[in-house]
């Protein structure tokens, strides 16, 4: 079966197009980001969340009507959500607020919030689950998830500047960067809580995009050695398109799972899976529109001969079949 | 089947059944009760907190307190030794938790003082100044290795607290950029304030014979508006049955006995039948104890606890080895106190800064929906697999069980800890790792269709992707490595699971794979595409 038999769709043709539509997207995340912000995970900003089950079943509206009257400063800053299975009747209450960090008072915030239902008479209730970030925590995950992430793009551009050409890296890092920038922007457009698990699944997404990207490039690479009187631009397009079917059939089951996680996974994984689905999807996007690209603006229209000097990639299982495989392209590309 | 395809098939079988016993058989040997040895069900994948529900605690060291401690104590073995050198100054006084100043030398005594501070004091660096008056700062270096020993002591004393409750599987450890963190997590412990209080508590106990008090005020004990030399005042409870307010007492600065001087600390019952703590001092205290309470009979011997009289019994006579707290307390809480004592003291104070409560219902709710999400994600997996690429799909389906198998194996026998987000991790390196097969299937078909023997193409196609795999698998390597050095928690134990999971996956796509096709192949000379079946 196929879904793709011999393609030949120039990609490269929408490059400019693609880079616009990624730069429309990037800016209007950058909008929202400084206007609204980016909401942050309690583990981020710090503060007081109770979950609370409910015996009788109560809406949100009264929770926060409870929690505007009862609780001290009222519930301005407060974010109510029903948590898990609607017929638990949990109830997440989320205050930016701690109670002092010394003694055992870190739990007055909570008792507060606590203290703010019973007087509403909302029937009785049992917590089931606290979390209380205080304010020095926040800070140091921050720094130290930005360090992974641009320590391990340094280490994918001199591992791809080596075994490819600098160019090839330089491709492949601006192509994870744009898909780090597009996945926050379209957390900041749905307003999904940056956490620590969402963190996970953004750092996930710079693999999985390097990981497309390199197909590719890899394509690119094999094929430069047997097309060099070919521009870069056509030989980026035929790469693409030989790997088509492989990058829609990969996306596709990374897809699937992402999917099954985000519908089935629970209130715990909603934004870990849903950074997933959109990191998939803009990584896929991008190793052909934005690191191909980047490769054909660098290496221009030329013919490809003078920059061939790509290290071998070493076939030991089939070095005379490579032989025989180099010699047709070259006869059908002479041919064509 | 020839030889070689034969001892690879022997090989792959042999993982598969050691990985299985590890990672997969003591979890059906847990849910349908089938026999298990010990050490087996011991390696079982152990679940994290966010699965079992109990409390994940974040702790600082305030590391000052254990320098402020130090500088003090430096500080009174100045003052000592000036006072019998008979050189006179105007004041000494503590500036910060390493730092400490001595006034009013009159310039005759310099030479003296500096000969006698040099004698002291040996891990501060002494600062010069025109008018008689010194600052004494503590060498960086000792402060550091201060800070340290701090910090290790609080775990240790955490850890002796933690078992001394009973809990099990604790996990205690250090954490933060300045190492000055430590991470409590207690799975299956509901009592929260219990265990916070006694986790947090100083335990500092000292026993000091009472000079003036116990009175209602604290001016009313002061000298001349002054505390005397030498003495302390502290506050604590009045002493007399019903009464909950303040009193004061004035103490000798220098404690006769200490918590370090402890043996051991245990719940009784005072002659009330009262709830009580008794202890006993090891022979060093009993000395210094014996001679003491000795000297001071009929005076007043203050039990102070965290900076606060407990208690402040008449000695009635010489003391050698035993004595007993009590209070108000409740039976729970003279348990509480042994235990504190009895583990030891913490040097410096300790505040939380991050406290986490799941509910026992709470992590079977993430459990249910993590478990349902990964089976639908991996049956949607092999589904399209078994569609799209027919028999081979058969193949690239053994292989993806095969990499579960293995990983599972695998995260059991390090001891990993399942949590949510690791389950996501686990279920996506699977989505992602079927990529590899798809590589070569693809691959295959472009060989095939190149119009080359079904052999060849099978070894074209392994042999040319083989090194795509290397590279995507090492740049992935790359990103896991900086992930695991900055992460913390769960972080760490995401990149640990895509770590082992490139790996396995290396393995099963490639030689497990090419395996089977070999085995389907067999020994036929010209085997036909359709055999295939891709």
């Amino acid at each position: 079966m196929h879904i793709f038999k011999h393609t030949n769709f120039d990609f490269l043709k929408w490059r400019v197009h693609a880079i616009v539509l990624s730069w429309v997207i990037i800016i209007a995340g950058a909008f929202v980001f400084f206007t609204r912000g980016i909401p942050l995970g309690i583990e981020f900003a710090g503060g007081t969340s109770v979950i609370e089950k409910f015996e009788q079943p109560v809406s949100i509206q009264q929770v926060r009507q409870a929690i505007d009257k009862g609780f001290p400063g009222g519930g301005s800053e407060a974010v109510i959500n029903s948590f898990g299975d609607p017929a638990r009747n949990q109830v997440m209450i989320r205050v930016p607020t701690v109670g002092a960090e010394s003694g055992t008072a870190l739990t007055t915030t909570a008792n507060q919030v606590e203290n703010a239902l019973r007087q509403a008479n909302l029937g009785n209730f049992s917590r089931v689950g606290t979390q209380i970030v205080g304010p020095a925590v926040g800070q140091e995950l921050r720094g130290k998830a930005l360090l992974a992430t641009v320590f391990s793009l340094i280490g994918i551009l001199a591992y791809l500047a080596f075994r490819f050409q600098f160019s090839f890296g330089v491709g492949a890092v601006v192509a994870t960067i744009h898909d780090l920038l597009i996945t926050l922007a379209f957390l900041a457009f749905f307003r999904y809580d940056l956490t620590l698990n969402v963190i996970a699944a953004i750092l996930t997404i710079t693999g999985f995009s390097t990981n497309d990207t390199i197909v590719i490039f890899d394509r690119i690479r094999e094929n430069l050695r047997s097309m060099r009187r070919d521009s870069m631009l056509h030989v980026i397009n035929v790469s693409i398109n030989q790997t088509l079917g492989r990058t829609v059939i990969t996306s596709g089951t990374a897809f699937l799972t992402a999917l099954a996680l985000f519908l089935f996974g629970g209130e715990v994984l909603h934004g870990f899976a849903f950074t997933m689905i959109v990191g998939i999807i803009t990584g896929t996007y991008s190793s052909v529109f934005i690191a191909a690209a980047i490769v054909s603006f660098w290496r221009g229209d030329a013919p490809t001969r003078a920059a061939s000097h790509a290290p071998a990639t070493a076939t030991p299982a089939a070095p005379a079949q490579q032989q025989v495989q180099r010699k047709k392209t070259t006869k059908k590309a002479r041919a064509s | 089947m020839s030889s070689t395809v034969r001892w690879k098939f022997i090989t792959i079988l042999a993982v598969f059944i050691v990985f299985g016993a590890v990672g997969v058989y003591p979890i059906a040997a847990q849910r349908y009760h089938l026999p298990a040895p010990g050490w087996l069900m011991d390696k079982q994948l152990k679940l994290g907190l966010d699965l079992k529900g109990g409390v994940h605690l974040v702790l600082r060291v305030q590391t000052d307190d254990a320098l402020k401690s130090e500088t003090q104590t430096e500080m009174e073995r100045l003052r000592e030794e000036l006072t019998n050198r008979k050189i006179p100054f105007t004041n000494v006084a503590l500036v910060s938790p390493t730092q400490f100043r001595v006034e009013g030398i009159p310039p005759d005594q310099d030479a003296a003082f500096r000969a006698a501070a040099t004698e002291t004091i040996t891990n501060y660096d002494r600062g010069s100044s025109a008018t008689g008056s010194y600052p004494f700062t503590m060498k960086p270096n000792i402060a550091v290795n201060l800070r340290d020993e701090s910090v290790i002591q609080a775990r240790q004393t955490i850890e002796r607290r933690v078992n001394e409750l009973g809990v099990a599987e604790p996990s205690i450890a250090q954490q933060g950029a300045n190492g000055d963190q430590i991470m409590v997590q207690l799975p299956g412990v509901s009592d929260v304030d219990r265990a916070k209080s006694i986790i947090q508590s100083t335990g500092r106990l000292e026993l000091k014979i009472v000079e003036q008090g116990p009175s209602p005020t604290r001016e009313s004990l002061l000298v001349n508006g002054q505390v005397p030399n030498g003495m302390e005042l502290v506050p604590g409870s009045s002493g007399s049955a019903g009464d909950s307010g303040t009193s004061w007492y004035m103490l000798r600065a220098a404690a006769a006995v200490t918590g370090r001087d402890l043996r051991t600390a245990r719940p009784s019952l005072d002659e009330n039948n009262q709830p009580a703590v008794s202890f006993s001092l090891n022979s060093d205290g009993g000395r210094r104890f014996g001679k003491v309470t000795g000297e001071n009979i009929g005076r007043q011997l203050a039990i102070v606890l965290d900076g606060r009289v407990q208690s402040a019994p008449r000695i009635d006579g010489r003391i050698n080895n035993d004595g007993r707290i009590y209070g108000s307390f409740t039976q729970q809480e003279a348990a509480d106190l042994a235990l504190i004592l009895r583990s030891g003291s913490l040097q410096a104070g300790l505040t939380y800064l991050e406290e986490q409560v799941i509910g026992p219902t709470l992590g079977a709710d993430s459990i249910r929906s993590g478990v349902v999400a990964s089976m639908i994600g991996l049956l949607s997996i092999v589904v399209f697999m078994l569609v799209y690429y027919k028999l081979s799909g058969v193949n690239a389906v053994v292989a993806l069980v095969a990499n579960l198998v293995i990983l599972l194996g695998l995260m059991a026998y390090i001891g990993a800890v399942m949590t949510l987000p690791g389950i996501a991790g686990f279920v996506l390196t699977m989505g992602i790792g079927v990529d590899s097969n798809v590589l070569i299937f693809e691959r295959i078909k472009e060989e095939l269709e190149a119009q080359r023997g079904v052999r060849a193409s099978i070894n074209a196609g392994f042999g040319r992707v083989f090194w795509t795999l290397v590279d995507t698998h090492i740049a992935a390597l790359i990103s896991v490595a900086f992930l695991f050095q900055f992460g913390t928690g769960p972080i760490r134990g995401f990149a640990v699971t895509l770590f082992y999971g490139l790996m396995s996956n290396l393995f099963t796509s490639i030689f497990v794979s090419k395996t089977l096709f070999e085995l389907v192949l067999g020994n036929r000379a010209q085997p036909q595409t359709a055999t295939l079946s891709i």
